[in-house]
C-alpha cells in the first residue's frame, strides 16, 4: 500500500517524523546523558570522545555508592511522605474551597475569588522568606513540618478544582440536595467521583513540583534525616575532582524513577478517567 | 397528603425581580402546572417549593405546615429535573437507592470505608433493594439496574429520573420541563405515562412547562405566568374558553388567538360586532370561531396568505390590509378551498369575541353587562 502511494506523501511522512524525532531526542538526551554517566568510571566521564554506552562498565560501582554513601533510601520515604502529606492537606483545603466557589452563593465569593486569583500570582520564591520566618517563629525549621505547611494551601489547586466544578450542572446538587445528601456528603459522593480526572491531574502537577523541589527544602531543612531525594542528591556534590560525578547521577538515576514510573501507571488510568466524563 | 399553600411570594436577582408576589393554593392530589414563556420565574418558583431557593419574602406552606425554615431534605417533596440530573458515576440501583440510603441509614452507617460493616446497614440495604425491584418493575426498567446513566437512552434516564423521585413517596411531585429533551413522538407518549402516574399515585404534582399543550392536555389546573407576575388560574378549557388576561389568551391555545384592535377594526372599514364595551381597545376570537364570508358588508376582510393543511384541519393565513396583521382561520377540510391570493371576508361569531381593556384585563363580561344593566 505505501509503496503505491505518491513519493509526495512518503516524502511528507517522513518530514514529519524527522521532526518529531529531533524534538523528542532534544527532550530525552539529557536525560539519556544522564544514564550514561551514571554507568561510566570516573575517568571515562571526562574524556574528550563520547560513548554512549560506556567502554569500561562502572554502574554497578556507581549504583552502589549511590545507594550506601548516603540514606538514599530514606531519602525517597521522606520524599514519598511530604509529597503524601502535601497532597493529602492541599485536597483537604482545596476540595471545599473548591466547591464553596463554585457553587454557593455568599456574599463576597467573587471577591474571595479575585484573592486566589492573586495568590496565583505571587511567586514561591517571594514568600520564601516571611514563610522561613513563622517556620522559626514556631520553631519548626528543619522538620517534616516545615517541608509541608508551607505549601498545605495550593491556590492552584484552588482554581484548578473550582473551575472543573462549575462544569457540573448545578441540577445534580439540587437534586442531591433534595436526595438528602449534606454539603459535604455531596462533596465526598458527588463532586470527587465526578471530578476524579481533574483531582488525579492536581495530584501529577502537585506530586512532580514537590518531588523535584530543591529550592525550599534548601531553605528550611539541614538534617539528612528529614531531607528529601532532591536536597539528598546534593550530597555527592564534588568541587574538586568531579569523583562523585557517577554517583551522583545514579543517584539522580534513583530520584527520578519512581516518579516516572508512577507517571506511567497514572497516565493510562488518567485517559481513561478523561474518557469516562465525557461521557455522560 | 399535602396541599401547598404559596402566600405573597417575591423574589429578585439583584435589581431583577424574577418572582413577584405570587399567591397560589394547590390543593391535595392535584396536577397544578405552571405554564410561561422561558425565564417568567416558573422554575424559580418551583424551586421556591423545593426549599432549593430561599424567596426574599412570603411564605410557602405544605401539608399545613410552614416549611421555610426547612431544608429540601425535610419538605417531602421530590423533584424531577430537565437534565434528569442523575448521577453519572452511579448504577441506575444506586441512583435509585440514594435517598433511601440518606433517609434510612444513620450517620455512622453512611460513612465512608467504615459503614458498610456498620451493624444493621445489611438489613436496610435489602429492604431497600426489594422497593427498588418493585419501583423499577412499575416503571419498566428493572433490566437496566446495573447500567450506567450514560448508556441509556434519553427515554430510559427519564424513567430513571422518575423512579428516583417515586421511590421515596413524597408527598409532593415537582417536575421542571421533564420532557423538554425527549423527541416528540417520545414526548406524548411520556406525557401519557406521567398522568396514569398521577392517577396511580394521588399524590399533589407541580408540573413546569412552556408547552401550553402539555399544560392543557396533562393538569387538572393551570396557572399561567409572564415576568415573574401569576396572571390566572383554572382549569384548562376555562383558561381557553375565558381568559382574563390577554396574555393568557395568546398564550394558551395553538394556533394562537386572533387579536385586532378597534382602531385597526374600523380604519379598515368594518363595523364593530355589537356589544363592544366602552374601554375595550382589542378583540380577540379563536380560529375556530371565525368563517369565511364573501368580502363587503362592512365584515372584516383581507387577503389569504397561506393555507396549512392538517388533513384533518385547514388553517388560513389572511392578511389584513394595511399591515393591520394576519388573522387565522380554521376552515373544514370538506369545505370550499381557498387559494393564496383570493379576498375573502371574515364572519366572526359575536358569542365568541373576547374584549380587552388597553392594559389587557378583559372587558364586557356577561357578569359585568349585567352589573351595569
Amino acid at each position: 500500500m505505501i509503496a503505491r502511494s505518491p513519493d509526495w506523501r512518503i516524502a511528507g511522512r517522513l518530514a514529519r517524523h524527522t521532526i518529531l524525532i529531533l524534538t523528542a531526542a532534544f527532550a530525552l538526551l539529557p536525560f539519556l546523558w544522564m544514564v550514561s554517566l551514571s554507568l561510566k568510571p570516573p575517568e571515562e566521564i571526562f574524556q574528550a570522545d563520547f560513548h554512549l554506552w560506556p567502554t569500561t562498565f562502572h554502574g554497578i560501582e556507581n549504583y552502589r555508592v549511590a545507594l550506601t554513601a548516603a540514606p538514599m533510601f530514606r531519602f525517597l520515604l521522606n520524599g514519598l511522605l511530604v509529597c503524601a502529606a502535601i497532597f493529602a492537606l492541599q485536597l483537604l483545603v482545596c476540595i471545599p474551597c473548591a466547591y464553596a466557589l463554585a457553587k454557593l452563593r455568599f456574599h463576597g465569593r467573587d471577591t474571595l475569588f479575585s484573592a486566589v486569583l492573586v495568590g496565583l500570582l505571587l511567586p514561591h520564591q517571594a514568600l520564601a522568606i516571611p514563610h522561613f520566618v513563622l517556620l522559626n517563629v514556631f520553631g519548626l525549621l528543619d522538620t517534616y513540618a516545615a517541608l509541608i505547611l508551607p505549601w498545605a494551601i495550593s491556590t492552584f489547586g484552588i482554581f484548578l478544582l473550582r473551575q472543573f466544578f462549575r462544569s457540573i450542572p448545578d441540577e445534580i446538587i439540587h437534586a442531591a440536595r433534595l436526595d438528602g445528601l449534606g454539603e459535604f456528603e455531596i462533596i465526598w459522593r458527588i463532586m470527587i467521583p465526578m471530578t476524579a480526572p481533574a483531582l488525579a491531574a492536581f495530584g501529577i502537577f502537585s506530586v512532580v513540583a514537590h518531588w523535584n523541589d530543591l529550592f525550599w527544602p534548601l531553605i528550611a531543612v539541614r538534617r539528612e534525616e528529614v531531607s528529601t531525594p532532591a536536597l539528598g542528591i546534593l550530597l555527592f556534590r564534588d568541587d574538586e575532582a568531579g569523583q562523585f560525578l557517577g554517583p551522583l547521577m545514579a543517584g539522580a538515576v534513583i530520584i527520578v524513577a519512581p516518579l516516572l514510573l508512577a507517571f506511567l501507571i497514572a497516565q493510562r488510568r488518567f485517559i481513561d478517567g478523561l474518557a469516562v466524563t465525557n461521557m455522560k | 397528603m399535602a396541599e401547598i399553600e404559596l402566600r405573597h411570594i417575591e423574589k429578585s436577582y439583584g435589581e431583577t425581580a424574577v418572582v413577584k408576589d405570587v399567591s397560589l393554593s394547590i390543593r391535595d392530589g392535584e396536577f397544578l402546572t405552571l405554564v410561561g414563556p422561558s425565564g417568567c420565574g416558573k422554575s424559580t418558583l418551583l424551586r421556591i417549593i423545593a426549599g432549593l431557593e430561599a424567596q426574599d419574602s412570603g411564605e410557602v406552606v405544605v401539608g399545613g405546615r410552614c416549611v421555610d425554615d426547612k431544608r429540601p431534605k425535610e419538605r417531602d417533596v421530590a423533584m424531577v429535573f430537565q437534565s434528569y440530573a442523575l448521577y453519572p458515576h452511579f448504577s441506575v440501583f444506586d441512583n435509585l437507592a440514594l435517598p433511601l440510603r440518606t433517609r434510612r441509614l444513620s450517620f455512622a452507617q453512611r460513612l465512608p470505608f467504615v459503614g458498610r460493616a456498620w451493624p444493621g446497614r445489611s438489613d436496610v440495604e435489602n429492604a431497600i433493594r426489594a422497593e427498588i425491584a418493585e419501583t423499577a418493575s412499575m416503571l419498566d426498567i428493572a433490566h437496566l439496574l446495573h447500567r450506567k446513566p450514560g448508556q441509556l437512552s434519553g427515554g430510559q434516564r427519564q424513567r430513571v429520573a422518575l423512579g428516583r423521585a417515586m421511590v421515596r413517596h413524597p408527598a409532593v411531585f415537582l417536575m421542571d420541563e421533564p420532557l423538554s429533551n425527549l423527541d416528540a413522538k417520545l414526548r406524548v407518549q411520556m406525557r401519557g405515562e406521567i398522568m396514569a402516574l398521577h392517577r396511580r399515585l394521588g399524590v399533589t404534582f407541580v408540573y413546569v412547562t412552556h408547552d401550553q399543550a402539555e399544560a392543557m392536555t396533562m393538569s387538572d389546573r393551570v396557572a399561567v405566568m409572564t415576568a415573574g407576575e401569576l396572571l390566572q388560574v383554572g382549569q384548562p378549557e376555562q383558561l381557553y374558553r375565558d381568559p382574563q388576561d390577554l396574555r393568557v389568551a395568546e398564550m394558551i391555545g395553538s394556533p394562537k388567538i386572533n387579536v385586532v384592535s378597534c382602531a385597526d377594526w374600523t380604519s379598515l372599514g368594518a363595523s364593530l360586532p355589537p356589544g363592544v364595551h366602552r374601554s375595550t381597545t382589542h378583540l380577540a376570537f379563536r380560529p375556530e370561531a371565525v368563517g369565511i364570508a364573501a368580502p363587503g358588508d362592512r365584515r372584516l376582510s383581507g387577503i389569504v396568505s397561506t393555507v396549512e393543511n392538517l388533513g384533518s384541519d385547514i388553517f388560513l393565513n389572511v392578511a389584513l390590509a394595511d399591515g393591520c396583521g394576519t388573522v387565522v382561520v380554521r376552515t373544514h377540510p370538506d369545505g370550499s378551498r381557498s387559494e393564496p391570493g383570493r379576498p375573502v371576508g371574515l364572519q366572526i361569531d359575536p358569542g365568541c369575541l373576547l374584549q380587552f381593556d388597553g392594559a389587557g384585563m378583559r372587558q364586557g363580561q356577561t357578569e359585568q353587562v349585567e352589573v351595569a344593566a
